[in-house]
């Protein structure tokens, strides 16, 4: 066992252990690495897979998710706390390896750090390993004084004996604990007793995140240890033609000069700047192969066609909206776009590799570990059982790190150099153009009203990019990519469309381009909130209705959609008059399990400039584990939200990506932030997602808003395109 | 062979003089808490101090400082990490993956040197860093609370 894949080394001094074991780990390459971190390890028996409790009562939580930023650590930490009883201040928490996993045949079950699935998909197990190992505890105590374990219970812990008052620390019953029979099964907390979830836990990864002493991928350093620089083709699919290494090879630092795959070359050097300082100096001749003529106009009269096209997957209907449309006496239509994103995490991509003939261990940060695993295994050319992947905290992820074509690549440098770390760490530059996109597509929204401004028929046809497509395509039903339709769904615990519409069709026709598309925070729900919910806004204002009856009418049958509406139009007072020259607009969609609403204020000057000065948001996330961790994830997940909506955008031409780094790829900085209230609100009785769901009512709240302010619908996303003064 | 004032200590870095201040800090004096996040000073990730002024150490050549001048990065901020900034990130639970607060804590802390109780206004015109995550609004919270708790 691996016991120094903990990265969140000094919470407070007491886990100097800890943090030694993780430099030791870090400064060690491969398999010597290992090897010390064995012998560290083997010295403590864990009670079960989740838990180890030391001597010195250090309560060891391991982790199968990743820290990224989201809370998760501590949200988890929390879930097993309540039901092990431990004592709060002894908790640390270490990663576990894919490659441990896998030798105990996915013990830690399901690595993937996404879909907000983070806690709730986790819920149920880890509260169970906590309950299991507190049993297991209170036995080996009442063995140990030959007493009933009725008589004893579990506290900060100390297991006592009641009738005698007799004691014991966790930290001398772990090693006889490890020894009991796990029981057959546990009986979880009523969610009425629990004291742990539920309550506002400061992170547990606070204070390293403060001095500068947290490591990251892009940190690590290994004695021997030599830099990547890497570029690929920038036109997605092409290869590499030729490149003259002998123009820098005789640089400062140099060391190889390499290609990798059939589409990138990599300098290898003594330093990053070494490095990237002859990389850009290499001649590189590319072969761009058959899409160096698509570029945004060629994409856009792509998705343009598919607008009207025959033929396309149907996500949700009922009755017959086009005869319904057809037959009314009002007809409403309008088209939207929106463009790819890069996710752009503060962390370039990179990961540290030590490849050898038989062995090969990377460190990096991933969303998923065991992806990360078979990539690397795949591009060592070597089984699983041969290679591991070793943790890191995240410095973001927000979907780029749950695919692992950067390591693939970087597996494929260090294979040059057998036994020798190195580290490939890609340039922002190189972050940008070879990103893996929210995909791009236009909506067709058509409607029909009947004389009293009643909705009778409604026609959403999707045209653009399926992420599944390029992602996973096994996971296509007979070529239809059911994610494309989040929070489109007529049914299901996941993703429900909040509208009961007596006509309905909702369709995609998919049109997809050679930019790689993929999981993006909020991924579909991102425009499909923007399509539903400005649409919803266009119908009322052309009936002379106010947007949030409108909706009221079509929700009677979705009370949990309509409570978080009705919370953020209570709170902002929509039926009150806003302040002079602020104007509202709100927003709501089911996503991730979770239901969510927001409602925006906003002003636009004369000139046209924006400025939003509050939000309000609200989460039913049912069960709510951590209420201050969800406001920062509400928080984190507008100022995302909001960066798309006001800059985010890549476009294509010569069949490369432009914008290059934050200069021509701006996002949201604090100036523009606006104040944000969360309302957690969570109705019980099922767990819902946090990190991402709120991302996706940002942008039609304030799009909304901005209709009431100046008159214009905005139609197409980014703002930065837009001239916002009043029409 | 380029000398440098960092933290308090001189410290001889062997490196072409065009090398940018941050990698020398990372490479050469093992200094990882200022990080590399655009190169192009954008986004601020690289910010330290030099004579108590924020600068962006992607963008400024090691050639361009003198070993007079006094460069300070997160790690040598404060001796214990009780530096008033640090404890109200810390008391407010700003940072989320991180990975920004470094750069964000040290242009905080420059503007609560300049100006001991910062209005909202200076706050948005100091505080350009670009954070992914969202903890703006914690940031703006977590100077205020440092100006409080410098005051009293």
């Amino acid at each position: 066992m691996t016991m120094t894949e903990n990265t969140q080394p000094s919470r407070r001094t007491l886990l100097k252990g800890a943090a030694a074991g993780l430099v030791v780990g870090f400064h060690l390459p491969g398999r010597e690495a290992l090897a010390q971190a064995t012998t560290t390890v083997a010295t403590t028996p864990e009670i079960n897979a989740w838990v180890v409790i030391r001597p010195d009562d250090t309560v060891v939580i391991r982790m199968a998710r990743s820290e990224m930023g989201q809370g998760t650590r501590t949200g988890l930490v929390q879930m097993i706390a309540e039901e092990l009883h431990c004592d709060w201040s002894k908790i640390v928490t270490e990663y576990v390896t894919p490659g441990q996993s896998l030798a105990r045949n996915r013990a830690w079950g399901n690595f993937q750090t996404a879909g907000s699935q983070g806690i709730r998909q986790s819920q149920d197990y880890v509260r169970r390993a906590g309950a299991t190992a507190r049993v297991m505890l209170i036995h080996a105590a009442a063995a140990e004084w030959q007493a009933t374990p009725e008589h004893c219970a579990a506290k900060d812990s100390v297991v006592t004996h009641r009738p005698s008052g007799r004691t014991l620390r966790y930290g001398q019953l772990a090693a006889a604990a490890a020894r009991q029979t796990p029981p057959a099964a546990v009986t979880l907390k009523d969610p009425k007793d629990w004291t742990v979830i539920g309550t506002s836990r400061p992170r547990l990864d606070t204070a390293d995140k403060t001095t500068g002493k947290l490591v990251y991928g892009s940190d690590l350093k290994m004695p021997g240890m030599l830099l990547a620089a890497s570029q690929q083709c920038p036109v997605f699919g092409g290869k590499v033609k030729s490149f003259d290494a002998a123009k820098v090879r005789n640089m400062a630092g140099v060391r190889h000069v390499v290609q990798a795959g059939d589409n990138a070359v990599a300098v290898i050097a003594d330093t990053y700047w070494q490095a990237k300082t002859a990389l850009d100096a290499l001649p590189v001749e590319w072969d761009y192969g058959p899409n160096r003529n698509v570029s945004s106009d060629t994409i856009a009269a792509m998705l343009r066609e598919g607008l009207s096209a025959s033929e396309a997957f149907v996500g949700n209907t009922n009755g017959d909206a086009k005869a319904a449309i057809a037959a009314a006496p009002r007809k409403i239509e309008a088209t939207y776009g929106y463009p790819f994103q890069n996710h752009a995490p503060m962390e370039p991509m990179n990961a540290t590799v030590v490849w050898t003939p038989t062995r090969c261990d990377v460190w990096c940060p991933t969303q998923n570990g065991e992806a990360a695993l078979a990539a690397t295994a795949a591009a060592a050319g070597l089984p699983q059982t041969a290679c591991d992947v070793h943790r890191i905290d995240l410095g973001g992820g927000f979907g780029r790190r749950t695919t692992h074509d950067w390591l693939t690549q970087a597996v494929l440098i260090a294979k040059q150099v057998p036994g020798v770390p190195v580290k490939t760490l890609w340039s922002r530059e190189e972050d940008m153009v070879q990103g893996r996109y929210h995909p791009v597509t236009m909506c067709k929204m058509s409607a029909g009203l009947d004389a009293s401004g009643n909705l009778t028929g409604l026609h959403m046809r999707i045209s653009g990019q399926s992420i599944l497509a390029y992602v996973f395509p096994t996971a296509l039903q007979n070529g239809r990519d059911a994610a494309t339709f989040q929070g489109l769904n007529p049914t299901g615990a996941e993703s429900q469309f909040g509208y009961t519409i007596p006509n309905l069709l909702i369709d995609h026709a998919m049109r997809n381009t050679h930019v790689p598309p993929h999981f993006w925070r909020g991924v579909n729900h991102n425009q499909n909130a923007i399509y539903i919910e400005c649409f919803m806004d266009e119908m009322a204002h052309a009936t002379g209705q106010d947007p949030l009856a409108f909706r009221r009418k079509l929700m009677g049958n979705h009370p949990k959609h309509l409570a978080v509406l009705n919370a953020v139009a209570e709170r902002i007072g929509w039926d009150k008059p806003a302040p002079q020259g602020v104007f509202r607009g709100i927003a709501q969609q089911m996503g991730f399990g979770s239901y969510v609403a927001a409602a925006a204020e906003v002003s636009v000057d004369a000139a046209g400039k924006l400025k939003i000065h509050r939000i309000v948001a609200a989460t039913d996330c049912g069960v709510a584990v951590n209420p201050r961790q969800i406001e920062m994830q509400v928080e984190g997940s507008f100022s995302y939200g909001l960066s798309a909506l006001l800059y985010g955008e890549c476009t294509v031409k010569d069949g490369a990506i432009v914008e290059t780094n934050f200069d021509t790829y701006d996002v949201l900085r604090l100036a523009e932030m606006p104040a944000v209230e969360t309302i957690v609100m969570p109705s019980g009785g099922f767990w819902g997602g946090v990190g991402e769901p709120t991302i996706m009512v940002a942008a039609p709240a304030v799009l909304n808003a901005i209709f009431a302010a100046t008159g214009k619908r905005i139609r197409q996303v980014p703002l930065k395109d837009q001239d916002l003064k009043r029409a | 062979m380029v000398r440098l004032n960092v933290n308090g200590r001189m410290v001889e870095v062997a490196a072409s003089p065009d090398t940018p201040l941050l990698w020398a800090l990372r490479e050469q004096i093992g200094l990882t808490g200022t990080k590399y996040g655009c190169g192009i000073a954008q986004c601020g990730a690289c910010t330290v101090h030099v004579d108590g002024q924020p600068v962006r150490a992607c963008s400024m050549p090691i050639s361009a400082f003198t070993s007079n001048q006094k460069i300070i990065t997160i790690e040598g901020l404060s001796p214990d990490g009780m530096h008033p900034v640090q404890v109200a990130w810390r008391e407010l639970d700003v940072p989320q993956c991180g990975y920004c607060q470094s750069g964000m804590i040290m242009a905080a802390a420059a503007l609560l040197a300049e100006k001991r109780n910062p209005t909202d206004a200076e706050i948005d015109a100091a505080m350009t860093n670009i954070c992914r995550c969202g903890t703006y609004n914690r940031v703006r919270a977590g100077i205020k609370q440092a100006a409080q708790t410098r005051q009293g």
